[in-house]
Protein backbone atom coordinates (compact mmCIF):
# COMPACT_ATOMS: atom_id res chain seq x y z
CA UNK A 1 0.00 0.00 0.00
CA UNK A 2 1.23 3.51 -0.97
CA UNK A 3 1.32 5.65 2.15
CA UNK A 4 -0.72 8.33 -0.10
CA UNK A 5 -3.89 5.95 -0.40
CA UNK A 6 -3.32 5.23 3.39
CA UNK A 7 -3.29 9.12 3.83
CA UNK A 8 -6.36 9.32 1.91
CA UNK A 9 -8.23 6.23 4.14
CA UNK A 10 -7.27 7.85 7.19
CA UNK A 11 -8.86 11.19 5.81
CA UNK A 12 -11.73 9.71 5.02
CA UNK A 13 -11.85 8.20 8.12
CA UNK A 14 -12.00 11.59 9.80
CA UNK A 15 -14.16 12.99 7.79
CA UNK A 16 -16.96 10.66 8.08
CA UNK A 17 -16.68 9.46 4.59
CA UNK A 18 -17.57 5.75 3.79
CA UNK A 19 -14.62 4.10 1.50
CA UNK A 20 -14.08 0.15 0.35
CA UNK A 21 -10.52 -0.07 -0.37
CA UNK A 22 -10.45 -3.15 -3.06
CA UNK A 23 -6.76 -5.01 -3.90
CA UNK A 24 -6.05 -7.52 -5.90
CA UNK A 25 -4.48 -10.24 -3.79
CA UNK A 26 -2.20 -11.87 -7.04
CA UNK A 27 -0.72 -8.79 -7.89
CA UNK A 28 -1.49 -6.12 -4.68
CA UNK A 29 -2.94 -3.87 -6.88
CA UNK A 30 -5.37 -1.52 -4.91
CA UNK A 31 -7.82 1.27 -5.43
CA UNK A 32 -9.82 3.11 -2.51
CA UNK A 33 -13.42 3.76 -4.00
CA UNK A 34 -15.17 6.63 -2.01
CA UNK A 35 -19.26 5.75 -2.08
CA UNK A 36 -21.51 8.52 -2.27
CA UNK A 37 -24.59 9.60 -2.22
CA UNK A 38 -25.85 7.72 -5.48
CA UNK A 39 -24.43 4.45 -4.00
CA UNK A 40 -21.17 2.36 -4.88
CA UNK A 41 -19.45 2.71 -8.38
CA UNK A 42 -17.29 -0.31 -9.41
CA UNK A 43 -13.52 -0.14 -9.42
CA UNK A 44 -12.07 1.80 -12.29
CA UNK A 45 -8.24 -0.04 -12.13
CA UNK A 46 -9.45 -3.23 -11.43
CA UNK A 47 -11.10 -5.29 -13.19
CA UNK A 48 -14.11 -7.72 -12.96
CA UNK A 49 -15.83 -6.45 -9.70
CA UNK A 50 -19.10 -4.83 -9.61
CA UNK A 51 -20.80 -1.98 -7.83
CA UNK A 52 -22.97 -4.16 -6.61
CA UNK A 53 -20.17 -6.17 -4.83
CA UNK A 54 -18.26 -3.19 -3.59
CA UNK A 55 -21.65 -1.98 -2.43
CA UNK A 56 -22.61 -5.15 -0.18
CA UNK A 57 -19.18 -5.23 1.53
CA UNK A 58 -20.33 -1.94 2.70
CA UNK A 59 -23.89 -2.66 3.68
CA UNK A 60 -22.52 -6.14 5.77
CA UNK A 61 -19.80 -4.26 7.25
CA UNK A 62 -17.58 -7.12 6.49
CA UNK A 63 -14.51 -7.77 3.97
CA UNK A 64 -15.48 -9.69 1.27
CA UNK A 65 -13.49 -11.87 -1.48
CA UNK A 66 -14.75 -10.67 -5.28
CA UNK A 67 -13.74 -13.68 -7.48
CA UNK A 68 -12.18 -12.26 -11.14
CA UNK A 69 -10.73 -13.40 -14.47
CA UNK A 70 -7.57 -11.63 -12.74
CA UNK A 71 -8.14 -13.88 -9.19
CA UNK A 72 -9.28 -12.96 -5.66
CA UNK A 73 -9.82 -9.35 -5.31
CA UNK A 74 -10.42 -8.37 -1.45
CA UNK A 75 -13.41 -5.59 -0.64
CA UNK A 76 -12.34 -4.24 2.45
CA UNK A 77 -14.83 -1.55 3.74
CA UNK A 78 -14.01 1.36 6.38
CA UNK A 79 -17.46 2.72 7.27
CA UNK A 80 -18.30 5.64 9.24
CA UNK A 81 -17.78 4.83 12.70
CA UNK A 82 -20.97 4.14 15.77
CA UNK A 83 -21.15 6.37 18.19
CA UNK A 84 -23.00 6.75 21.78
CA UNK A 85 -24.68 10.08 22.83
CA UNK A 86 -25.32 9.48 26.61
CA UNK A 87 -27.92 12.10 28.38
CA UNK A 88 -27.09 12.66 31.80
CA UNK A 89 -23.97 12.97 33.46
CA UNK A 90 -24.83 10.46 36.06
CA UNK A 91 -22.91 7.75 37.60
CA UNK A 92 -23.24 5.42 34.87
CA UNK A 93 -22.40 7.74 32.42
CA UNK A 94 -19.13 7.69 33.79
CA UNK A 95 -18.75 3.85 33.30
CA UNK A 96 -19.79 4.50 29.76
CA UNK A 97 -17.50 7.38 28.55
CA UNK A 98 -14.88 4.97 29.89
CA UNK A 99 -15.89 2.15 28.08
CA UNK A 100 -17.92 2.37 25.08
CA UNK A 101 -15.23 3.46 22.89
CA UNK A 102 -13.95 0.25 23.39
CA UNK A 103 -16.55 -1.82 21.82
CA UNK A 104 -16.24 0.93 18.77
CA UNK A 105 -19.01 3.51 20.12
CA UNK A 106 -17.28 6.74 21.42
CA UNK A 107 -19.09 8.31 23.95
CA UNK A 108 -20.43 11.90 23.94
CA UNK A 109 -21.93 13.25 27.37
CA UNK A 110 -24.59 15.74 27.37
CA UNK A 111 -26.36 17.19 30.71
CA UNK A 112 -27.28 20.88 30.87
CA UNK A 113 -26.81 20.77 34.88
CA UNK A 114 -24.02 22.77 36.61
CA UNK A 115 -21.59 20.26 38.15
CA UNK A 116 -22.67 17.27 36.12
CA UNK A 117 -20.57 17.17 32.73
CA UNK A 118 -17.13 18.18 34.21
CA UNK A 119 -14.22 17.41 33.03
CA UNK A 120 -13.19 16.32 36.50
CA UNK A 121 -16.38 13.86 36.29
CA UNK A 122 -15.51 12.64 33.24
CA UNK A 123 -11.26 12.70 32.23
CA UNK A 124 -10.64 13.25 28.46
CA UNK A 125 -14.77 12.60 27.51
CA UNK A 126 -16.66 14.60 24.85
CA UNK A 127 -18.89 16.71 27.20
CA UNK A 128 -21.87 18.82 26.16
CA UNK A 129 -23.08 21.39 28.70
CA UNK A 130 -26.80 22.15 27.12
CA UNK A 131 -30.18 20.80 27.12
CA UNK A 132 -30.39 17.43 25.14
CA UNK A 133 -32.68 18.85 22.18
CA UNK A 134 -30.27 21.67 21.34
CA UNK A 135 -27.71 18.88 22.05
CA UNK A 136 -28.73 16.62 19.95
CA UNK A 137 -29.80 19.01 17.03
CA UNK A 138 -26.15 20.10 16.65
CA UNK A 139 -24.78 16.75 16.99
CA UNK A 140 -27.19 15.41 14.63
CA UNK A 141 -28.66 12.62 15.56
CA UNK A 142 -28.59 9.79 12.11
CA UNK A 143 -28.62 5.70 11.84
CA UNK A 144 -25.05 5.51 13.07
CA UNK A 145 -26.22 6.65 16.47
CA UNK A 146 -27.13 4.71 19.59
CA UNK A 147 -28.38 7.36 22.61
CA UNK A 148 -29.38 6.49 26.14
CA UNK A 149 -31.22 8.86 28.12
CA UNK A 150 -30.04 8.27 32.38
CA UNK A 151 -31.13 11.34 33.81
CA UNK A 152 -34.26 10.16 35.66
CA UNK A 153 -35.71 13.70 35.07
CA UNK A 154 -38.36 14.29 32.35
CA UNK A 155 -36.77 17.77 32.03
CA UNK A 156 -33.97 16.34 30.46
CA UNK A 157 -35.05 12.71 29.07
CA UNK A 158 -38.09 13.73 27.72
CA UNK A 159 -36.57 16.06 25.41
CA UNK A 160 -33.49 13.68 24.31
CA UNK A 161 -36.13 10.83 23.72
CA UNK A 162 -38.75 13.31 21.50
CA UNK A 163 -35.33 13.98 19.54
CA UNK A 164 -34.47 10.22 19.20
CA UNK A 165 -37.69 8.93 18.24
CA UNK A 166 -37.87 11.58 15.32
CA UNK A 167 -34.05 9.94 14.02
CA UNK A 168 -33.08 7.29 12.56
CA UNK A 169 -30.89 6.45 15.63
CA UNK A 170 -30.21 2.92 15.65
CA UNK A 171 -30.41 2.15 19.58
CA UNK A 172 -32.97 3.96 21.70
CA UNK A 173 -32.73 3.25 25.90
CA UNK A 174 -34.10 4.57 28.59
CA UNK A 175 -33.44 3.95 32.45
CA UNK A 176 -36.32 3.99 34.79
CA UNK A 177 -38.30 1.50 36.47
CA UNK A 178 -41.77 0.15 36.07
CA UNK A 179 -43.60 3.00 37.25
CA UNK A 180 -41.37 5.43 35.27
CA UNK A 181 -41.78 3.77 32.18
CA UNK A 182 -45.67 3.53 32.18
CA UNK A 183 -45.64 7.69 33.33
CA UNK A 184 -43.50 8.22 30.31
CA UNK A 185 -44.49 5.97 27.36
CA UNK A 186 -48.28 8.03 28.24
CA UNK A 187 -46.08 11.23 28.11
CA UNK A 188 -44.95 10.16 24.76
CA UNK A 189 -47.97 9.35 23.58
CA UNK A 190 -49.62 12.22 24.35
CA UNK A 191 -47.17 14.04 22.68
CA UNK A 192 -48.00 12.63 19.34
CA UNK A 193 -46.11 9.46 19.09
CA UNK A 194 -47.62 6.17 18.59
CA UNK A 195 -47.23 3.19 20.63
CA UNK A 196 -45.41 1.38 17.74
CA UNK A 197 -42.86 4.39 17.62
CA UNK A 198 -42.90 4.43 21.52
CA UNK A 199 -41.84 0.69 21.90
CA UNK A 200 -38.33 1.20 19.58
CA UNK A 201 -37.18 2.43 23.40
CA UNK A 202 -35.40 0.08 24.80
CA UNK A 203 -36.85 0.28 28.32
CA UNK A 204 -35.62 -1.55 31.26
CA UNK A 205 -32.32 -0.74 29.26
CA UNK A 206 -29.89 -3.00 29.51
CA UNK A 207 -30.02 -7.55 28.57
CA UNK A 208 -31.60 -8.76 31.52
CA UNK A 209 -28.16 -10.06 33.64
CA UNK A 210 -29.25 -9.03 37.23
CA UNK A 211 -26.97 -5.61 37.03
CA UNK A 212 -27.23 -3.85 40.41
CA UNK A 213 -24.36 -1.13 40.00
CA UNK A 214 -23.87 1.45 38.01
CA UNK A 215 -20.44 -0.37 36.36
CA UNK A 216 -23.10 -3.63 36.06
CA UNK A 217 -25.96 -1.73 34.32
CA UNK A 218 -23.46 0.28 32.10
CA UNK A 219 -22.03 -3.26 30.81
CA UNK A 220 -25.22 -4.58 30.54
CA UNK A 221 -26.46 -1.38 28.19
CA UNK A 222 -23.50 -1.90 25.98
CA UNK A 223 -23.76 -5.19 25.83
CA UNK A 224 -27.48 -4.69 24.40
CA UNK A 225 -26.59 -2.44 21.68
CA UNK A 226 -23.87 -4.42 20.56
CA UNK A 227 -26.91 -7.10 20.28
CA UNK A 228 -29.39 -4.38 18.21
CA UNK A 229 -25.75 -3.81 16.20
CA UNK A 230 -24.74 -8.00 15.40
CA UNK A 231 -28.53 -10.06 15.67
CA UNK A 232 -30.40 -6.97 13.52
CA UNK A 233 -34.51 -8.48 13.87
CA UNK A 234 -33.31 -11.93 15.37
CA UNK A 235 -31.70 -11.55 18.37
CA UNK A 236 -30.98 -14.75 20.31
CA UNK A 237 -31.92 -13.07 23.77
CA UNK A 238 -35.30 -12.50 24.30
CA UNK A 239 -35.85 -8.80 24.83
CA UNK B 1 5.43 -0.74 8.63
CA UNK B 2 3.81 -3.93 6.51
CA UNK B 3 -0.21 -4.32 7.16
CA UNK B 4 -1.34 -7.77 7.47
CA UNK B 5 -5.49 -8.01 6.94
CA UNK B 6 -7.61 -11.18 7.53
CA UNK B 7 -9.08 -12.08 3.73
CA UNK B 8 -10.88 -15.10 4.71
CA UNK B 9 -11.83 -16.98 7.12
CA UNK B 10 -13.15 -20.92 6.91
CA UNK B 11 -14.84 -22.39 10.75
CA UNK B 12 -14.42 -21.77 14.06
CA UNK B 13 -11.76 -18.10 13.61
CA UNK B 14 -10.89 -15.65 16.15
CA UNK B 15 -10.68 -12.60 13.77
CA UNK B 16 -13.23 -11.75 11.08
CA UNK B 17 -12.25 -10.89 7.87
CA UNK B 18 -11.16 -7.33 7.18
CA UNK B 19 -9.58 -7.56 10.66
CA UNK B 20 -6.05 -5.89 10.39
CA UNK B 21 -2.25 -5.71 11.92
CA UNK B 22 0.28 -3.42 11.47
CA UNK B 23 4.08 -4.39 12.30
CA UNK B 24 6.53 -2.03 12.51
CA UNK B 25 10.66 -2.71 10.93
CA UNK B 26 11.68 -3.24 14.57
CA UNK B 27 8.65 -6.04 14.91
CA UNK B 28 6.53 -3.98 17.13
CA UNK B 29 2.93 -4.44 16.28
CA UNK B 30 -0.54 -3.76 17.04
CA UNK B 31 -3.96 -5.39 15.78
CA UNK B 32 -4.55 -8.66 15.29
CA UNK B 33 -5.48 -11.11 12.75
CA UNK B 34 -5.80 -14.17 15.50
CA UNK B 35 -6.28 -15.13 19.08
CA UNK B 36 -2.48 -14.68 19.36
CA UNK B 37 -2.07 -18.23 17.83
CA UNK B 38 -0.42 -17.33 14.18
CA UNK B 39 0.80 -13.52 14.93
CA UNK B 40 4.08 -14.44 15.13
CA UNK B 41 4.67 -16.17 11.88
CA UNK B 42 2.74 -13.13 10.64
CA UNK B 43 5.25 -10.90 11.93
CA UNK B 44 7.96 -12.92 10.27
CA UNK B 45 6.25 -12.50 6.84
CA UNK B 46 5.64 -8.64 7.63
CA UNK B 47 9.47 -8.70 7.64
CA UNK B 48 10.38 -10.55 4.63
CA UNK B 49 7.43 -8.09 2.99
CA UNK B 50 9.31 -4.82 4.02
CA UNK B 51 12.59 -6.11 3.33
CA UNK B 52 11.23 -7.63 -0.54
CA UNK B 53 8.20 -4.93 -1.07
CA UNK B 54 6.49 -7.83 -2.30
CA UNK B 55 2.85 -9.17 -0.96
CA UNK B 56 2.37 -12.44 0.62
CA UNK B 57 -0.60 -14.67 1.07
CA UNK B 58 -0.45 -17.02 4.10
CA UNK B 59 -3.10 -19.75 4.55
CA UNK B 60 -3.05 -21.00 8.56
CA UNK B 61 -5.43 -23.73 9.66
CA UNK B 62 -5.37 -27.65 10.99
CA UNK B 63 -4.43 -29.29 8.07
CA UNK B 64 -1.73 -27.09 7.79
CA UNK B 65 1.90 -27.64 9.63
CA UNK B 66 2.73 -24.52 10.14
CA UNK B 67 -0.69 -23.69 12.13
CA UNK B 68 0.63 -27.12 14.17
CA UNK B 69 3.73 -25.47 15.18
CA UNK B 70 2.48 -22.24 16.08
CA UNK B 71 -0.69 -23.64 17.41
CA UNK B 72 -4.00 -22.53 15.52
CA UNK B 73 -6.01 -24.08 18.47
CA UNK B 74 -9.55 -23.24 17.37
CA UNK B 75 -9.47 -25.77 14.46
CA UNK B 76 -10.63 -22.75 11.81
CA UNK B 77 -8.72 -21.72 9.12
CA UNK B 78 -7.31 -18.41 8.25
CA UNK B 79 -6.21 -16.67 4.97
CA UNK B 80 -4.18 -13.67 5.39
CA UNK B 81 -2.82 -11.10 2.66
CA UNK B 82 0.38 -9.20 4.21
CA UNK B 83 1.50 -5.92 2.56
CA UNK B 84 4.29 -3.58 2.89
CA UNK B 85 3.23 0.08 3.29
CA UNK B 86 5.70 2.27 1.33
Amino acid sequence: MRPALLDTLLEAQRSGRSVVLATRLSDGAQELVEIGPAGAREPRTIAGVSADQVYAALRAEEAQVAETADGPVLLRPYTVPRRLLVVGAVHIAQVLARTSSEVGLPATIIDPREGFATPERFPGAELVRAWPDQALERIGLDARSALVVLAHDPKIDDPALTAALGSDAFYIGALGGRKTRRTRRQRLIEAGFSAEAVDRIHSPVGLSIGARTPAEIALSILAQIIDVIRNPGASPLAR
Amino acid sequence: MALATVTRTWGSAPRRAGSHMAVAEGGDFTGSVSGGCVESAVIHAAMEVMESGDPQRLKFGVTNEMAWEVGLACGGEVEIYVEAVR
